[in-house]
């Protein structure tokens, strides 16, 4: 090594540059963090704010109490939440079938259907899902299932298309060796042992992650939600009855409930995601890298 | 052997190579679309083809059949049930007999009324009995349209079951002369479970996709070739009927229409691309580069910066989305943090100046967005070959050249159709739209466009405004939904044709 003494002095020289950028990226990490966390902060602390119910210029509450979490009690938001946990609970368990079910057929079995199946799907995704809203507000109205009653009606939603977000599951199943499947049908299991008993078992991160996004989704959507239960308070989820909240004729008397109802929705959630967070993870990043 | 125009290429000075990469690039536009309409003209000229061959195959088999094949062109299932495949001709025998009586009761009426989509509508008429006027309903456009579709959906089946009906007759027909034996009943069953497995599994997924989407979409396309809306509801109030163009020519003005919406359409299409291009990139950049800060080596606590982040991503949306909403309003915590601090005296207008609302709404898509970019990054920057670095290092490569040669390509080759959806995505992004800003602050000249469109409406939310604005104009709606739906299919489409890493699927298995 002739070069040794100016790759020894080069390497001296990176570890006190090394030394300086680190710290650099200590700080904007660390500042980061703080922005990242602080409006989840502040909104646990305007929940806990007892002297105003509006909204105020100032985080740090005068008075603290309990107030607005009892308060709560006197409204529908225990009632939406149930309807969201309901929505949330049938959504898990129904998607996750279905889009088990048409990711691993179309990773799996090559039918003649297949390519022109795949492409008509991709080619349905690109229209706004939010335009057949307004036929299926009206043909669900006529089955009772909208208003008041809005909670079969938007879980019918939810599921019933659900089949064509099967990319990121097909993309797992894709991974799994084939041979597997070839090596049980020689012993002579039919292709659905095949999935019941080898597949299956093996697909755990990817159940988890379809049922966890699948029980996130109602939690957060709007749109739908919002069009299906149309004004009525009785159907609402509670991304619909908490925004409610935040129009100008309510918001005085019911911003610091709105920060205390988005408390109590997040804490499970998050709690949730939380503990299965390296599936979610998983699904994420292979998801992206499979396209 | 590098061929003339790669030396060319190499040859070029240094600064010239941008260029005409992008000359390349924008030469292959054309070129694109050439290959997309020409796959157009050959899938129509197959499917003709395919009808053809279709139809004298029919004819072949009519000639060649037995009396059996020839009875199942009348009687569906004949010749299954005549050969001892019960089951299947109990089906085909069952889609026909329903097909017949639904026709005959209803389908019929559904299907002359379509072209009209109804004739009498609501009536003042007078009531003997009580004595005075009432309202009596009669034609109902919207239950013509929709069962209208959904008819000629089972015309379809029906014709498409039918030629299965007769090519199941020919090939049974010819295996018995030839002295095969057929599938019983009880070898289709077991086929569900087996060879014929994906049918059971898609039967479900598949029926769902068709009623809740399928049908659907056609119908609000054909509803932008009707004038219904608020005032034409198809039965309470008054019937709507086909117009043509007319709903068209007032968005695009190849007509003469009024050019509110042209004129609205041009700006939130405009807005719409905006927010994408930079909800998309800025995202992308910065959860890389936040995800290299946290995975450079000699930087302790990374599984605590990641897990700040990733807490983010598990509280739903909507909460962070309000919240923040309200802490940039006019009296909310910002505003009220920096006047505490004397910096500023008057509040400023976050969300009352379109600029002002337009770049706020960017920043906290940032916020909102960087924590699964971060994600994403991590997991790939992960599987970058690491004696690539190695031997970039040795090479004395600085960390920029390892970033810009190494990490950035690699990223953008993985990511790539990764970065299409996100786009499309973020064109269709209605939650961070809506329920920062409600589209907002109003922009007054677009007042005419149905709903209060403001200068941060993406064409969803615009969509959106006027399904549930006080005129209800669907028939509006469904245009600009035809719309979203060609500007995003021609993005698609162009980037399709430049994506290096739109790889054989198969090669991933």
């Amino acid at each position: 090594m002739s070069s040794g003494p100016t790759l020894e002095k080069r390497h001296m020289g990176m570890t006190a540059a090394n030394r300086l950028s680190n710290t650099v990226i200590y700080i904007i990490l660390i500042v980061m963090s703080i922005i990242w966390l602080a409006p989840f902060v502040f909104i646990v602390m305007q929940s806990f704010r007892v002297e105003s119910t509006w909204m105020t210029g100032y985080v740090m509450p005068q008075k603290w109490g309990f107030d607005n979490y009892i308060a709560l009690g006197k409204t529908d938001f225990w009632h939406w939440y149930t309807n969201t946990f309901i929505i949330a609970l049938f959504t898990a368990a129904l998607q996750t079938v279905i889009v088990l079910c048409m990711s691993y057929t179309l990773s799996r079995f090559r039918f003649k259907m297949r390519q022109p199946l795949m492409k008509f799907m991709l080619i349905l995704g690109l229209f706004p899902g939010m335009l057949t809203m307004i036929i299926l507000y009206r043909v669900l109205k006529d089955l009772g299932m909208t208003q008041d009653n809005a909670v079969p009606g938007l879980i019918l939603v939810y599921i019933a298309s659900s089949g064509m977000g099967y990319y990121v599951s097909k993309g797992f199943f894709d991974t799994v060796p084939k041979a597997l499947d070839e090596a049980a049908r020689i012993d002579g299991a039919t292709r659905a042992q095949v999935l019941w008993k080898i597949i299956l078992p093996m697909a755990k991160p990817i159940v988890i992650y379809t049922i966890l996004t699948a029980f996130m989704g109602p939690w957060g959507d709007f749109v739908f939600a919002r069009y299906i239960s149309m004004n009525s308070t009785a159907g609402m989820n509670v991304a619909v009855g908490l925004q409610s909240w935040l129009t100008l004729d309510q918001i005085n008397s019911r911003y610091t409930m709105f920060c205390a109802g988005g408390v109590i929705v997040a804490i499970p959630v998050t709690i949730l995601f939380m503990c299965l967070q390296r599936y979610y993870v998983e699904g994420v990043t292979g998801g992206a890298v499979k396209g | 052997m590098l061929s003339e125009r790669e030396i060319n290429y190499l040859r070029m000075p240094r600064w010239q190579k941008p260029f005409w990469r992008l000359g390349q690039g924008l030469a292959a536009i054309p070129k694109g679309f050439g290959r997309f309409f020409a796959g157009i003209g050959r899938g129509i000229a197959g499917f003709f083809k395919g009808v053809g061959e279709n139809i004298a195959d029919i004819g072949r088999t009519f000639k060649n059949g037995n009396a059996v094949t020839k009875g199942s062109f009348v009687v569906m299932g004949l010749a299954n049930m005549c050969r001892g495949q019960f089951l299947r001709g109990l089906l085909f025998l069952l889609m026909e007999a329903v097909f017949i009586v639904y026709m005959i009761t209803t389908g019929g009426y559904w299907l002359s009324m379509l072209p009209s989509l109804g004739l009498v509508g609501p009536q003042e008429e007078y009531d003997l009995i009580l004595d005075t006027y009432v309202t009596t309903y009669h034609d109902n456009s919207f239950k013509i349209l929709l069962y209208g579709v959904l008819t000629i959906f089972f015309i379809i089946a029906f014709i498409v079951t039918w030629r299965m009906n007769v090519k199941q007759a020919k090939i049974s027909q010819e295996m018995i002369e030839s002295g095969h034996r057929l599938k019983s009943s009880g070898d289709d069953l077991r086929s569900l479970v087996d060879e014929g497995f994906y049918k059971t599994l898609l039967a479900l997924p598949l029926t769902g996709i068709l009623i809740f989407t399928v049908m659907p979409i056609v119908f609000m396309i054909l509803v932008a070739f009707t004038n219904y809306d608020g005032t034409h509801d198809g039965y309470f109030n008054s019937l709507f009927h086909w117009v043509g163009m007319e709903n068209f020519n007032q968005v695009i003005t190849w007509g003469s229409g009024s050019t509110v919406y042209s004129a609205t359409f041009g700006e939130v299409l405009t807005w719409t691309l905006i927010w994408a291009f930079f909800a998309t990139f800025t995202n992308y950049f910065l959860g890389i580069f936040v995800a290299m800060m946290i995975n450079k080596k000699g930087i302790r606590f990374k599984k605590g910066f990641r897990t700040i982040l990733v807490m983010t991503i598990a509280i739903p949306q909507f909460i962070s989305l309000l919240y923040v909403s309200k802490m940039f309003a006019k009296n909310g915590i910002v505003n009220g943090f920096l006047m505490d601090m004397g910096w500023i005296t008057t509040a400023l207008p976050f969300w009352e100046q379109a600029n002002w609302a337009r770049i706020t709404i960017i920043l906290v898509n940032i916020w909102i967005g960087i924590p699964y970019l971060m994600l994403v990054a991590t997991g790939i920057l992960m599987n970058i070959p690491a004696d690539l670095y190695e031997s970039a290092r040795i090479d004395g490569a600085s960390p920029w050249k390892q970033f810009s040669k190494i990490t950035l390509p690699y990223m953008l080759f993985i990511t790539g159709p990764y970065l299409l959806t996100q786009f499309t995505g973020n064109m269709n992004n209605f939650n961070v739209i809506y329920l920062l800003t409600t589209g907002g602050p109003t922009n007054p000249a677009a007042s005419g466009a149905s709903g209060a469109v403001g200068y941060t409406d993406l064409l969803v939310t615009w969509l959106f405004k006027i399904t549930t604005g006080a005129e209800s104009k669907y028939y509006m709606a469904s245009v600009v939904g035809i719309l979203i739906f060609i500007v995003v299919a021609i993005i698609t489409l162009i980037v399709y044709n430049f994506l290096p890493s739109i790889k054989n699927e198969e090669d991933f298995q």
